[in-house]
């Protein structure tokens, strides 16, 4: 989707605000949402890529001007309405109409503790061997998904290097429908040159991690 | 069962842009009290979480990782090759982490252009310029124009490398070590590392020699 969202390379966005307080939430609500989410059950066809897109889905001017965390909460009020489990009058009100059932209970505050720190894997084998080896220059595709991809637009039709394998992982472009299944992924390096018209020359590179899908032989 | 309709999806965020209350805290309290009824959040869980990033969740736990590479080369050396299995040494975990030398000729810079992806176990909340479309659209294309705004003035001589974190693996830059800290014992070297160096925002550390010491 070639979306808002997709921002590398885009220019006016003004300076950056590089004073900021290193504080980690700037308001209590934040810390609230953040944690709401680790605590939240999940529908068994929810994947992150599925939040990343709804997130992505966020009306444009909403999307650069909303605070952050309440982009959050208005991604998952869409997937809990999208998923039937709550309605937007619900949502606005913090009512409910009707209750759900046949969900196990919510995570405790116990195992909420234990989950702390630790993070889910994406990778997993596969019987397959990967299509590109180390150092091998490649070319990325035109050709992505309208939904969700993960191979943002400026780096698209471009030749890079190959400087990383890193074995099957989740493809995201996929998950996000809810379809799983494992690609190789892969660190590929790109010069700048490559990418943007205004560098003729340069040592300093962009690299991304792409999926066998956004790859293909030169 | 889901419906993976993005027309959907945008159509909905219209109507919730159209019903929610405009304040974010607001839409924050309804929200988890809605979750609750709904039996699909337990307070008390997004407690312990809020009680975990205020305690354990943090760029302490990069400045470990940092430090430790600074005294134990053979911690660095496995820190390079598999940064998952030798961070679980210091009792930290991340997924699928990579770290990044920067070096005399390399310097590292972290981005995420499309989300903000983010080693957040390691360096907590990512700061809000992280996640803003000015640094997201520019690190990649004018990087070395990024850092200056950051005051970090990189040689010609030194590559810059970018890495956009387009998948599940997270990256942590690995700054060096600054002069005047012979014989500083590990903690110590801990105080020194920056959450801006980790991400690649700032490069030398002499500035904070003196504040520490």
């Amino acid at each position: 989707m070639d979306g808002i969202h997709d921002l590398g390379g885009r220019h006016g966005f003004g300076k950056i605000e590089v004073d900021e307080p290193e504080i980690q939430f700037h308001a209590p609500y934040e810390a609230r949402v953040r944690s709401m989410v680790h605590a939240i059950t999940q529908a068994p066809d929810w994947s992150v890529d599925w939040f990343r897109h709804c997130r992505e889905l966020i009306n444009p001017v909403d999307y650069l001007t909303r605070p952050y965390f309440d982009q959050w909460i208005q991604a998952y009020s869409a997937m809990l309405v999208n998923s039937g489990w709550a309605t937007v009058e619900e949502i606005a009100s913090g009512q409910a109409a009707g209750l759900l059932k046949g969900l196990p209970p919510p995570i405790t505050a116990e195992q909420a503790r234990a989950s702390v720190l630790k993070e889910k894997r994406f990778d997993a084998p596969v019987d397959a061997e990967p299509v590109y080896s180390n150092t091998e220059k490649v070319r990325t595709v035109m050709k992505v998904s309208n939904g969700h991809t993960r191979l943002p637009m400026y780096a698209r039709g471009k030749t890079g290097q190959v400087i990383d394998y890193h074995g099957a992982h989740i493809f995201a472009d996929a998950m996000a429908l809810a379809e799983k299944r494992y690609e190789y992924l892969y660190t590929i390096e790109f010069s700048l040159a490559e990418l943007w018209p205004e560098v003729d020359e340069s040592n300093d590179t962009v690299t991304l991690d792409l999926w066998e899908s956004h790859l293909e032989a030169v | 069962m889901t419906k993976h309709d993005s027309d959907h999806i945008a159509h909905l965020h219209d109507e919730l842009h159209s019903h929610l209350p405009s304040e974010p805290a607001l839409r924050a309290k309804a929200l988890e009290s809605l979750l609750v009824e709904k039996g699909l959040v337990d307070s008390a869980a997004v407690d312990a979480w809020v009680e975990a990033y205020s305690e354990d969740i943090g760029p302490k736990n990069g400045g470990r990782i940092v430090a430790r590479s600074w005294v134990d080369p053979n911690f660095r050396t496995r820190l390079f090759e598999d940064a998952s299995e030798a961070i679980k040494e210091l009792g930290l975990e991340q997924g699928h982490l990579v770290a990044k030398e920067n070096t005399e000729g390399t310097h590292n810079l972290i981005v995420c252009t499309l989300c903000s992806c983010y080693p957040m176990g390691l360096l907590g909340m990512a700061p809000t310029w992280y996640k803003m479309a000015a640094y997201r659209s520019r690190a990649v294309r004018d990087p070395r124009g990024v850092l200056e705004e950051f005051g970090v003035v990189v040689p010609g001589s030194t590559r810059v490398r970018v890495w956009d974190s387009t998948a599940e693996l997270r990256y942590l830059v690995v700054p060096q070590r600054p002069a005047g800290t012979d014989g500083w014992d590990e903690s110590r070297l801990a105080g020194l590392v920056t959450r801006n160096s980790m991400i690649g925002t700032h490069r030398d550390l002499s500035d904070r020699v003196q504040s520490i010491s």
